[in-house]
């Protein structure tokens, strides 16, 4: 509809004002591009000196040690990695079933409080969650959850103690939270888009709310709930604050997920604005580059994951 | 029968169950606001909390004035910025997005939204803090800009693809120009939802952390001198919170509460906005 304008407005009688716009719009939205390729190409220009001198070695070493000027990136890779995993492990259920909620026709009453509510939890700041997680929920974790878990089922390895009120497990549960908005407001938009059809032939057949749910909705928009899940991935490995706030701080790659730690984000909020001379900034920028370089990647299939399934499930 | 007796009861415990898992995930939203509430009203409730600058420990009456219009000044620089480019930017999406130059537009900005923002306050630090020689507010508003732009652009592009196609052919069909059109009709049609786009941009800037910790910095002054380190709400937070001071804890907790208050005012403004565009949309 709108393309067929388009064409009729190329035509040559079309004075030169109406290319002029085009042009001056379309000049000014390359920002965006622009600033992702700023973003990268600073990153890299800054972290040379480290790349230089490790090589892609700095990604597997586990030594951090400013004195000696020598740097390794696997502690902080290992911390992303394992706060990111236990976070979306424990959003996916609940965020599908917020979405499976949300999804419903019709927002009145309590399901239209419920959808506000979650809306609401995505935009209280970052480090009001940090402030939470550390004087409230980390202190909470410690006494109902990692101290029993430690003593029943401590014998298995990475449920090992003594438990840290500040952990890995810490992290993860403010990241859980922060990340479930997205995961749901994602899915829902998934979930939305198969098309009715399809649910009322469920429902004609007689299958109850649940049987069409299970067998018909959730699999057909299947592959945009994982897409809404990787995206919500990429957000929970790029977190700072929050996680800065209760996940310890220590250099180190422990056994148990009840230990500190530290992730590639938090390390740079830690360390930057102390770190001096040349390589020690620039490891720490490195550390940065590797983050928003998964970061983006994991963003761009997550993508390409939802948008593919809105469009098969349209066509 | 009983076979179906059963299906029913398991539809309708999976659907308590799904009603069960919402009402969990609300449960922080509900704690997260009682425990910034309970704890940041008594350092909140005080009349010199917002006039006064922070002091050090042991000496009563601090205040965080400095970090609230440090916040405004930092966050209203950035809107200058992301604002007027996002909403040109998403014009253009809505107008002429079809080719394969919009796709690249829409792809970044997707793809930008998920930058993480710690990246973005190392890249202001990299081109304005180390040519200046000193943490400055400018560079502060310029990683936060970044951060906004995908958003503005983004709502801009879905509150004019809201507008009816009926707008833009009978003002063609009048023999406007298109760009005539796309100002003069189109935009003003759209305005609510753009305005609704920026304020969510505005909101989510104010909350930010990470890109203010080696641009803005903190400054425990009072500063309105954007080449110089500025404080600013969340960075108060951040650092009193994890001090061993009770007194600027508890600055922390009235100055988180200060922030979610502003933060979710703006939200709730927004999505009031957006509840009028919808409506004046449908009337089109």
């Amino acid at each position: 509809m709108a393309a067929a304008v388009d064409t009729s407005l190329k035509a040559p009688t079309a004075p030169k004002t109406q290319d002029r716009y085009r042009t001056l719009t379309a000049l000014v939205s390359c920002a965006a591009p622009a600033a992702l390729i700023v973003i990268v190409l600073t990153l890299l220009q800054q972290a040379a000196p480290a790349i230089s001198k490790f090589g892609s070695a700095f990604l597997v070493r586990s030594t951090w040690n400013p004195v000696t000027l020598d740097f390794g990136a696997l502690p902080f890779i290992y911390g992303t990695a394992v706060t990111s995993a236990i976070a979306l492990a424990i959003a996916l259920p609940v965020g599908v079933a917020v979405s499976l909620m949300l999804a419903e026709p019709g927002a009145q009453g309590i399901r239209g409080a419920m959808g506000t509510g979650i809306e609401l939890l995505a935009a209280i700041p970052s480090v009001v969650y940090g402030i939470w997680a550390l004087y409230v929920l980390a202190p909470f974790s410690l006494k109902y959850i990692e101290t029993p878990v430690t003593e029943h089922l401590g014998f298995i390895g990475f449920l090992a103690g003594p438990p840290r009120q500040y952990s890995f497990f810490s992290a993860s549960l403010v990241l859980a939270i922060m990340i479930l908005p997205t995961l749901a407001a994602v899915s829902r938009d998934v979930i939305r888009a198969v098309p009715r059809g399809l649910r009322e032939s469920s429902v004609a057949l007689g299958a109850t709310w649940w049987e069409t749910t299970w067998r018909v909705v959730l699999p057909t928009a299947r592959a945009g709930i994982f897409g809404a899940t990787v995206l919500a991935l990429g957000r929970a490995l790029g977190e700072t604050i929050a996680v800065t706030m209760v996940i310890g701080n220590r250099d180190e790659i422990p056994p148990s997920i009840f230990s500190p730690g530290y992730t590639l984000a938090s390390k740079i909020a830690n360390e930057f604005s102390e770190a001096t001379g040349t390589l020690y900034p620039a490891a720490l920028v490195e550390l940065g580059l590797v983050l928003i370089l998964v970061t983006l990647t994991v963003n761009l299939i997550a993508l390409l994951l939802v948008r593919s399934t809105q469009a098969r499930i349209a066509a | 029968m009983s076979h179906n007796f059963w299906r029913r009861i398991k539809s309708t415990a999976a659907l308590s169950a799904i009603y069960a898992l919402t009402g969990l995930a609300l449960v922080p939203l509900g704690l997260v606001l009682w425990y910034t509430i309970a704890k940041g009203l008594p350092a909140a409730s005080h009349p010199e909390f917002y006039v006064n600058v922070e002091r050090p420990v042991g000496i009563p009456g601090a205040g965080i004035s400095n970090a609230i219009v440090g916040t405004a000044m930092m966050v209203g620089m950035a809107s200058l910025i992301a604002i007027p480019v996002g909403v040109i930017g998403g014009v253009y999406l809505a107008e002429y997005g079809h080719g394969r130059w919009a796709g690249w537009v829409r792809l970044a900005s997707d793809v930008l939204v998920g930058a993480p923002s710690i990246a973005l306050g190392l890249v202001a630090y990299a081109i304005i803090v180390v040519p200046l020689h000193h943490y400055s507010a400018i560079s502060a508003s310029v990683a936060l800009s970044i951060l906004m732009l995908p958003v503005v652009i983004r709502t801009t592009e879905s509150a004019v693809g809201l507008i009816p196609g009926g707008l833009r052919e009978s003002g063609l069909a009048l023999g406007l120009p298109r760009w005539r059109v796309s100002l003069q009709l189109i935009v003003p049609a759209a305005a609510p939802g753009v305005i609704t786009g920026a304020l969510l941009a505005v909101a989510r800037a104010a909350g930010e952390t990470a890109p203010l910790l080696f641009t803005g910095f903190g400054n425990p002054l009072w500063s309105v001198d954007p080449t110089h380190a500025m404080s600013a709400l969340p960075l108060i937070v951040f650092r009193g919170a994890l001090t061993p001071y009770k007194e600027l804890q508890d600055q922390a907790w009235g100055a988180a509460l200060v922030l979610v208050t502003m933060v979710l005012a703006i939200n709730l403004a927004s999505r009031w906005v957006l509840r009028r565009q919808i409506r004046l949309a449908g009337q089109l």
